[in-house]
């Protein structure tokens, strides 16, 4: 096909006198732009393979959790336990999709098309983070509530699906814990680097080198420091704060080992916010650097 | 009102690099040309008045804001165009236009259908629902411009707009920033570094050189003055001088021609006068519009 010569046809060009939106429709804009980019929407078909498989597997196990509980009547997971369960796809899913978010308009220099506009500097990285917590929460969620309408049909009387409905909330609030920190970990570091690949392997790396410092410092010779090994990883960290606020939810099996956390729950607790608040200053000083750029 | 006013504008880089140095200059809406070699200070300006940086020193007025305090109402009223490739490859040129508005504030069926007309003023018709990836350096270009201006800017900052254009390419692109800075009523500030590029578009120029304002003016009162009559003669170029010399007319070698300042519509008339009398076979008589360049040039030369 022929350049385009700049022919243009006079159609005369048309002032714009129309409402201009302030500062929250833009955020959302740029949010939910996030939230399709996450799962490949309004992008080619090769970037939606991933997150559709993810998606497609975390449906299926909780389709199959389902199905067993409605033929054998037993809980093979509970809400909470689905979310752990999926760890390693949570992982895997973060170490594709925050490089899909960050790091492909590092290197394709968008950004300065951003920054030139009404938009403060911050509400870049932030929507970008609140997107991915969202797809996060999206990706876990979506699954507890497809077990929850499963089992909802099958119990008798409102009374046993309230309490099914009391037994999903928390599983969700511990998916969202999920999401909130595997994502500003994840966008942390695939704001780094313009390098997809890099960033990826970052991500994982992060979350695969931190497990056997958890492992190792759980054998040695010093109770406080195998109750405190969790903190050390953030999927242990994250457990350890399910387990220390909904203990029965995640350990339903008695004779079952289950991370000891000592009298050290509320430690885990303070360090998780404190390693979200870290990541998310790092990403806006990180974005300030960029902008200034 | 004044497009664009810089005060004693200073800008001092952290590792003590002086990107501009007291520049103080003011323009009126129209399409301006910002020109000056590779590291003159031009992107630095650009990013000053988009409020992307702070000054060190002095103030700046972009369409009477001061960005520096309120950069989100001078961007609402900015469209920017960057030098360096900006473009996410896997996007089309439709959706990357449409979120770009949406960004700068238009409602979403607006965003939409501005976003085609941007790109339909700039030239790029069905093929703006491929993804961008594929683009020709010259599209690319032009769906640079296109989210400059989806917005309905005042103003038009367009950093090297013609940067890895073929002739061709850069024609096209200066006749359409022309189009929009007389038809569309839209302002522009064209950078480049070459100057017979923006000249032959803008209504002022400012040039800068290691951070000083070298000159801003008019472009009409900068060559007008100056416009010269080059005289060809196939033989007795030096008898043809000295005549013309000795009818007071201030005359120059340069080569094989004669350069005499027009003075006036006489001038040419003395000049075929004298070729006549000489009876020197005549080569050529033409008007040659002084290049601004040579105005530079010879600035720069006396500065050193």
């Amino acid at each position: 096909m022929p350049e385009p010569t700049g022919v243009i046809h006079d159609i005369g060009y048309q002032r714009y006198t129309g409402p201009r939106l302030g500062r929250r429709p833009v955020f959302g804009a740029l949010y939910l732009h996030g939230v399709r980019t996450a799962f490949g929407l309004g992008r080619s078909a090769k970037a939606k393979i991933f997150p559709w498989l993810v998606v497609g597997i975390v449906l299926m196990v909780a389709v199959a959790a389902t199905a067993m509980r409605a033929q054998f009547g037993q809980v093979v997971m509970t809400y909470a336990q689905f979310a752990d369960a999926m760890s390693w796809l949570v992982i895997f899913f973060v170490a594709v999709v925050a490089p899909e978010l960050v790091s492909r308009d590092l290197r394709s220099g968008v950004l300065p098309l951003y920054f030139s506009r009404p938009l403060p500097r911050s509400d870049y990285p932030v929507a970008k983070l609140l997107a991915l917590v969202t797809a996060l929460w999206l990706l876990l969620g979506a699954p507890q509530l497809l077990m929850f309408l499963g089992a909802a049909f099958t119990l008798d009387g409102l009374g046993a699906v309230w309490d099914e409905l009391l037994d999903l909330l928390p599983g969700l609030l511990y998916a969202g814990m999920w999401a909130v920190i595997f994502a500003s970990v994840g966008l942390l570091i695939a704001s780094l680097t313009g390098k997809r690949a890099f960033a990826a392997g970052g991500i994982v790396a992060v979350f695969l080198m931190t497990t056997p410092i958890v492992g190792t410092l759980s054998i040695l010779p010093s109770q406080t420091a195998n109750q405190l090994a969790g903190v050390a990883s953030p999927p242990t960290l994250v457990q350890g704060v399910g387990i220390w606020t909904m203990r029965d939810l995640l350990i339903t099996d008695p004779d079952g080992v289950a991370p000891d956390l000592g009298p050290y729950g509320p430690v885990y607790g303070l360090v998780a916010v404190a390693l979200v608040a870290a990541c998310v200053a790092l990403l806006l000083a990180r974005y300030r650097k960029v902008a200034a750029r | 009102m004044t497009l664009i006013a810089t005060e004693s504008l200073t800008k001092v880089y952290g590792g003590g690099v002086t990107a501009l140095s007291e520049l103080t200059v003011a323009v009126e809406p129209g399409i301006v040309g910002l020109v000056g070699a590779n590291g003159a200070g031009k992107s630095t300006l650009i990013k000053l008045l988009l409020g992307l940086l702070t000054p060190t020193r002095g103030r700046v007025r972009v369409l009477g804001l001061d960005p520096t305090t309120d950069p989100a109402a001078v961007r609402a009223r900015v469209g920017y165009m960057p030098e360096h490739d900006c473009l996410p490859p896997d996007l089309s040129a439709a959706e990357l236009v449409t979120h770009l508005g949406r960004t700068s504030g238009l409602p979403r069926t607006v965003a939409r259908e501005r976003a085609s007309e941007a790109l339909r003023h700039v030239g790029l018709h069905e093929e703006r629902h491929r993804a961008v990836g594929g683009y020709s350096t010259g599209m690319k270009q032009r769906v640079k411009l296109a989210q400059a201006l989806v917005h309905d800017p005042d103003l038009l900052l367009l950093d090297e707009p013609t940067n890895g254009l073929d002739p061709a390419g850069r024609d096209a692109m200066l006749a359409l920033v022309h189009r929009i800075g007389t038809e569309f009523g839209i302002s522009v500030l064209v950078c480049s570094h070459l100057l017979g590029e923006v000249e032959r578009i803008c209504d002022t120029l400012v040039a800068i050189d290691g951070g000083r304002l070298l000159r801003a003016d008019h472009i009409a009162a900068m060559t007008s003055a100056t416009d010269v009559l080059a005289v060809e003669v196939s033989e007795g170029t030096e008898a043809l001088a000295d005549r013309l010399g000795a009818l007071d007319l201030p005359v120059r070698r340069e080569g094989r021609l004669l350069l005499v300042p027009l003075a006036d519509e006489q001038t040419y008339d003395l000049i075929l006068g004298a070729v006549a009398e000489l009876d020197l076979p005549l080569h050529r008589l033409d008007q040659r519009r002084h290049r601004v360049a040579e105005l530079f040039a010879r600035r720069e030369s006396s500065h050193a």
